[in-house]
C-alpha cells in the first residue's frame, strides 16, 4: 500500500489529506478540512504537519504527492499546484493532478451512497465548471469531459436522461438559470459541498496503484476557461 | 551557505543559485515579454499560469548547469513582494513546499532590495553606503543605502514609473511593447534641435518624479504634427529624441541633487531603464564632474532576475532571518519598511 499526501485550495475552503497503512492495520485517511477564504497560504503548510504528526509519517514516507488540479479558484489552483511541485520536487516523488469535480463527485457517492452525480462549481461571470459521474462501489466513471459553460445550456449526459441525477457543488446556486429539462432531471442539488483532499487522495491513491506516475513539472492546474477573460487588445 | 533564489514578480521567471562562498553559481531566466507584447501590457492572469509552468523547470536548469542536486541547497529565497499578487504566490508557495521537503530554511524578500544589491553581483561591487536610482516599468525611486535593510527612500514618482513613460510614448508612436529600447533606437536619428519637452518637477526642490505630464505633452506634440500632417519617419523620431532628452535629463538632475543632499559618492543605478545608452552616458559625465562614481549591475541584471534574489536572500538567511510557516505575497509593500536582517 502506497503512502500519499494530497492537498486542495480550489475554493475557500483549504484541505489536506494522507492516505496510508499503519503496520497490521487497515489502509486509512487522515485528513483536515478548513473554511478559510483568503487564508490558504497561511494554513496549509500547518495543515500538512498536523496531518504527518497525527499518522506518525514523515515526509520522507511519501511515495507521492496530489493535488487538486482544478478546476477553481485560478489563485487557489496555483497555490496548491506550487505548495505540492515544491514539496514533490523536493522529494523527488510523483505528482498526481486530480480533478476537483471528480472530488466532489466520489464524496457524494462515498456519503450518500448517490450513483448519478453532476458536480459543478460556480465559475464566476454567470458560468459553471460541470462534469458527469457514474459512480459504483466507490469508483466513479466521467461520462464525457468536463467544461466550463452558461447554466442555461447544461444538459443530462445522452442517453441518460432517465436516470436520477444528482447536483453537488457551489454551480448548483446557479439552479433558477438552468432550464427546466434538466431540472426535471435532477431529483436534489447539494449546493454547499465544496472539493476536499479526503477524496483527492482516494482517487490519487486508486490512479498510483494502478501505475500512474508524473514528474511534478508535468502535474499543471486544469483551468477549463482559457480564453473567455482576456480578449487581445490589439 | 547556498542559496536558491526564486524571482516570480511579474513577467519574467528568475531562477538562480548563489553560492556565500563562491559567488554565483548559476542563472536562468524566462521572459514572457513575448506573450504580453499581444496585449500591449501585462496580463496578469497569464503570468501567473506561465510561471507555474517554467518554474520547475528552471530550477532543474540551474541546478544541473551547477552541478547541484536539491539535496545541496541549504536555503531557498523568493520574491515576496511587491508586485502581481498571483503571480507572486507562485513563487511564494512552491519555495515553501521545496524548502519544507528538503528540511531547509525559506525566506520572502523584498524585490527592490534585490534591485539594490545586484550590483554587489558584480566584481566590481560598491561598498556600503550609496545612492541609488531604481527605475524600472514599475518603478522610478531615489534610495539612500546605509547598510543591508537600511534604506532611506529620497524620492520617488508621484505617477508614472520612467519605463511605464516610455512604453507609453513608444505605444503613442506606433512603437511595439516594451518600448524603451524602441524608442531609444527612433532617437538616435531624431534632431534633438527640434521640439523640447519639459523636465518635469525640476523646477522647485525635491526629489520626486512625475512623468504623466510628460506623457500627455508627448501625445499632444504628436496629434499637432499630425494635424498639420507632418508626422513623417523624421517626425517620429524628432519626438522620440525630445522624449528621451526630457526623461534622462529629468533622471539626471534628480540623481545630482540625491548625491548633493546625501552627501554620498556612489551612486547605484538599476531596472531596465538602467540599459539606456543616452542614460548612462549623462551619469558617467555627472559623476566624473564630481568625483563621483556610478555602478550598474550587469545588463541581464538590471531587469527581473533571480540572482539578486538569492544574493539579497542569502545575505538575511546567513543572519539567521526565516519566514515562518506562511507563504509571503505582499502586492504593496514599501522599501522603507525593511529593516536589517532579524533572526
Ligand atoms: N534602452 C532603454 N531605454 C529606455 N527604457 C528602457 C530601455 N530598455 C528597457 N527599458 C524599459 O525598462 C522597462 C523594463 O524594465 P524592468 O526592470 O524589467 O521593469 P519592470 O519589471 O518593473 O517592468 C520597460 O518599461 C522598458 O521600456
Amino acid at each position: 500500500m502506497p503512502t500519499l499526501l494530497a492537498l486542495d485550495a480550489s475554493s475557500t475552503a483549504c484541505s489536506v489529506a494522507l492516505w496510508h497503512q499503519p503496520a497490521g492495520r487497515e489502509a486509512e485517511v487522515v485528513a483536515r478540512y478548513v473554511e478559510a477564504p483568503r487564508e490558504h497560504t497561511r494554513r496549509l503548510m500547518p495543515m500538512i504537519d498536523e496531518v504527518l504528526a497525527e499518522a506518525g509519517v514523515a515526509l520522507a514516507d511519501l511515495d507521492a504527492l496530489a493535488y487538486g488540479h482544478g478546476p477553481g479558484s485560478f489563485t487557489g489552483l496555483r497555490i496548491a499546484a506550487g505548495t505540492a511541485q515544491g514539496l514533490a520536487y523536493g522529494l523527488d516523488k510523483p505528482l498526481l493532478g486530480v480533478s476537483t469535480l471528480a472530488a466532489l463527485a466520489l464524496a457524494a457517492h462515498r456519503r450518500l451512497h448517490l450513483r448519478h452525480v453532476l458536480p459543478a462549481l460556480d465559475a464566476r461571470m454567470g458560468e459553471i465548471y460541470v462534469g458527469a459521474y457514474r459512480c459504483q462501489d466507490g469508483d466513479i466513471t466521467p461520462l464525457g469531459a468536463e467544461a466550463v459553460m452558461p447554466p442555461e445550456r447544461l444538459t443530462l449526459p445522452p442517453g441518460q436522461e432517465e436516470v436520477d441525477w444528482v447536483g453537488v457543488g457551489s454551480g448548483w446556486t446557479l439552479w433558477p438559470s438552468m432550464n427546466a429539462n434538466l431540472q426535471a432531471g435532477v431529483s436534489q442539488h447539494l449546493d454547499d459541498w465544496q472539493p476536499a483532499a479526503e477524496e483527492l487522495v482516494r482517487l490519487a491513491a486508486q490512479r498510483y496503484a494502478a501505475g500512474e506516475r508524473t514528474a511534478p513539472a508535468q502535474a499543471q492546474p486544469v483551468y477549463l476557461r482559457d480564453q473567455v477573460a482576456w480578449q487581445k487588445r490589439r | 551557505m547556498r542559496v536558491l533564489g526564486i524571482e516570480t514578480s511579474c513577467d519574467e521567471t528568475g531562477v538562480a543559485l548563489f553560492d556565500s562562498q563562491r559567488g554565483l553559481l548559476a542563472d536562468a531566466l524566462y521572459s514572457q515579454v513575448a506573450m504580453h507584447a499581444d496585449f500591449g501590457g501585462v496580463v496578469p492572469e497569464l503570468a501567473s499560469r506561465d510561471h507555474t509552468r517554467r518554474l520547475l523547470p528552471l530550477i532543474d536548469e540551474v541546478l544541473g548547469e551547477a552541478g547541484l542536486g536539491r539535496r545541496d541547497l541549504d536555503g531557498i529565497a523568493y520574491t515576496a513582494g511587491p508586485g502581481l499578487v498571483g503571480a507572486l504566490m507562485v513563487g511564494a508557495a512552491t519555495a515553501h513546499g521545496m524548502a519544507r521537503a528538503l528540511g531547509i530554511p525559506v525566506l520572502g524578500v523584498h524585490h527592490m532590495e534585490g534591485h539594490l544589491l545586484a550590483p554587489m553581483l558584480e566584481d566590481e561591487a560598491p561598498d556600503f553606503p550609496f545612492v541609488a536610482l531604481l527605475v524600472s516599468g514599475g518603478h522610478t525611486q531615489l534610495v539612500e543605502v546605509l547598510g543591508l535593510g537600511r534604506y532611506r527612500l529620497l524620492g520617488e514618482s508621484v505617477d508614472d514609473a520612467a519605463g511605464e513613460a516610455f512604453d507609453k510614448a513608444a505605444k503613442m508612436l506606433g512603437l511595439d511593447y516594451p518600448g524603451g529600447p524602441h524608442i531609444a533606437r527612433l532617437a538616435e536619428r531624431g534632431d534633438p534641435k527640434r521640439l523640447r519637452f519639459p523636465r518635469p518637477m525640476t523646477d522647485r526642490p525635491g526629489l520626486d518624479f512625475s512623468f504623466s505630464g510628460l506623457k500627455t505633452h508627448t501625445l499632444t506634440a504628436i496629434r499637432q504634427l499630425e494635424a498639420t500632417g507632418a508626422l513623417d519617419d523624421q517626425a517620429r523620431a524628432d519626438v522620440a529624441r525630445a522624449f528621451e532628452e526630457a526623461v534622462v535629463d529629468t533622471l539626471v538632475i534628480k540623481c545630482r541633487r540625491a548625491l548633493d543632499a546625501s552627501g554620498q559618492t556612489r551612486l547605484v543605478v538599476a531596472g531596465g531603464v538602467s540599459a539606456n545608452r543616452r542614460l548612462r552616458e549623462r551619469l558617467e559625465h555627472e559623476c566624473a564632474k564630481r568625483g563621483a562614481r556610478a555602478y550598474y549591475p550587469r545588463g541581464r541584471f538590471c531587469t527581473d532576475n533571480g540572482a539578486m534574489i538569492a544574493y539579497a536572500g542569502a545575505q538575511r538567511l546567513l543572519a539567521g532571518e526565516r519566514d515562518a510557516a506562511s507563504m509571503l505575497a505582499v502586492p504593496r509593500w514599501p522599501l522603507d519598511h525593511l529593516t536589517p536582517p532579524a533572526a
